[in-house]
């Protein structure tokens, strides 16, 4: 391709900071979760799970994490995780660990209680009005 | 020569595959997401392809943080079920289709798409379940399938374009492919969806719909769609739904739409599926029966339960029913 070279890539805009409540899993986030993530596909295998769950914490060692990171898995701060760069399909599988579903999870993310996020869920969701930008959760 | 008959796009959602794997179908919330499947499945069951490329997304099943494959070409002759955290799901074996994968990753990278090639993989639920919707549970899947692995997880997925255009590449390639084969494509993933963080739980039924006639009718339109729209129209993980844009892109431009469904919600996920046809393809296979001794040689494949004339500019107006159970 014959593109000119001085173009600056598209790349550069971060404009999806701007969407509230969501932390996009980018190469930045991607690289501060290496370890939290990588510690969450171990719990693919269940031996790997039965030794997580006997003694989370000595398992957590096993794996280059810093305090916070260990502190919000032990905690299930769900959200915490995904501010420390984890991914929610990597995360899902420490709720997979706890027996949670994936929509138990997103109830507890939400801050809601598993019986109204579903109801939310069951009259058509979260609206996109009200909910498309930052500024808009300030109000 | 080998063609591409139809697309069939469907969401992936792993709720479904729970609801199946514990025999929860029959359960009304259940019911309504499986029934508007059913004429999917009687489709698919006309249709008989030989094979399918299913255009999905590994959720950090087969790909860890090691390695992450912006397109990856399954070219294995199987690929078992993922243990996703819940063991694996209770379904066959996949098999793969290694000769003509191999064709079409020569002809596509040669076509300047760079795919990573992938000889042993474990499929998810993001393959696994629309493989379920369109087939039901038989003991073997009914053909092979070859998987295409995109890259939703990592921020930036490829754009909308890249995938449509490399749809376009895939049917050049199929096309060039000697073997008297029928092919169907799936697009799956999305529809609209928030699995993650405070704002989860969003739908946008309004943003869905458009996109299901903009793919039928004017999918170049789809392909503009920035990145971070998708993100903040149809949810974090409504981002899936460029994928949709490959197996477009692998249809004629003028297609015929077959059926249609939506729902809200499963789980956490708007449900949306569309059948399309390339006109004349579903009545035109096999013309010379060659090796294959299988049924007579083609006449007119009673397929779809509800087929529509080609579509051309008109905005579908659907005859399948198109229902929303809450909006």
């Amino acid at each position: 391709m014959a593109t000119k070279q001085a173009k600056k890539p598209k790349t550069d805009k971060k404009d999806y900071h701007d969407i509230p409540g969501t932390t996009v899993f980018d190469h930045e986030q991607s690289r501060k979760g290496y370890g939290i993530n990588m510690f969450c596909m171990s719990l693919m295998k269940d031996a790997n799970r039965k030794a997580f769950k006997a003694n989370e914490a000595a398992y957590l060692k096993q794996y280059k994490l810093t305090p916070e990171q260990t502190e919000v898995i032990l905690k299930r701060d769900w959200n915490g995780m995904l501010a420390v760069g984890g991914n929610i399909y990597f995360t899902s599988k420490i709720g997979a660990t706890d027996g949670l579903s994936f929509q138990q999870m997103a109830a507890k993310m939400t801050g809601s209680t598993q019986e109204s996020y579903a109801d939310m869920m069951l009259k058509g969701g979260r609206p996109v009005d009200g909910n498309r930008s930052k500024s808009e959760w300030k109000k | 020569m080998a063609r591409i008959i139809a697309g069939v796009f469907s969401s992936h959602i792993p709720a479904i595959g729970a609801a199946l794997d514990n025999g929860k179908t029959e359960e009304p919330y259940w019911k309504r997401v499986f029934s508007g499947f059913e004429p999917s499945k009687k489709w698919m069951e006309a249709a008989k392809p030989d094979v399918c490329i299913i255009v999905y997304n590994d959720h950090a099943s087969a790909f860890s943080m090691e390695i992450v494959p912006t397109f990856a070409l399954g070219c294995a002759a199987e690929f078992p079920p993922a243990d996703e955290g819940w063991g694996p799901r209770p379904v066959p074996v996949v098999k793969g289709h290694p000769e003509l994968a191999a064709h079409i990753a020569q002809s596509v990278i040669l076509d300047e798409f760079d795919l990573t090639i992938i000889n042993k993989m474990e499929v998810d639920h993001g393959m696994t379940v629309p493989m379920n919707l369109l087939f039901g549970q038989p003991k073997e899947w009914p053909c092979p399938v070859i998987p295409l692995a995109v890259n939703v997880v990592l921020f930036p997925p490829p754009t909308g374009k890249r995938c449509f255009d490399l749809g376009k590449a895939i049917r050049r390639a199929v096309e060039s492919y000697p073997e008297d084969l029928n092919v169907v494509v799936f697009g799956t993933g999305g529809m609209s969806h928030q699995i993650s963080g405070p704002r989860a739980g969003l739908i946008n039924s309004k943003f869905d719909k458009a996109f299901l006639d903009n793919l039928v009718t004017k999918p170049k339109k789809l392909t503009k769609i920035p990145h971070v729209e998708y993100m903040r129209e149809a949810g974090a993980e409504g981002i899936e739904m460029v994928m949709w844009l490959v197996a477009r892109g692998a249809l004629d431009e003028e297609v015929t739409e077959a059926y249609r469904f939506y729902t809200v919600p499963a789980s956490n996920t708007a449900v949306g599926h569309i059948i399309m046809e390339n006109p004349g393809a579903m009545t035109r296979k096999r013309k010379a029966p060659a090796e294959k001794a299988q049924a007579a040689p083609a006449k007119k494949t009673k397929a779809a339960p509800a087929r529509k004339k080609p579509v051309a500019k008109k905005p579908a107006a659907r005859k399948a029913p198109a229902r929303v159970a809450a909006e």
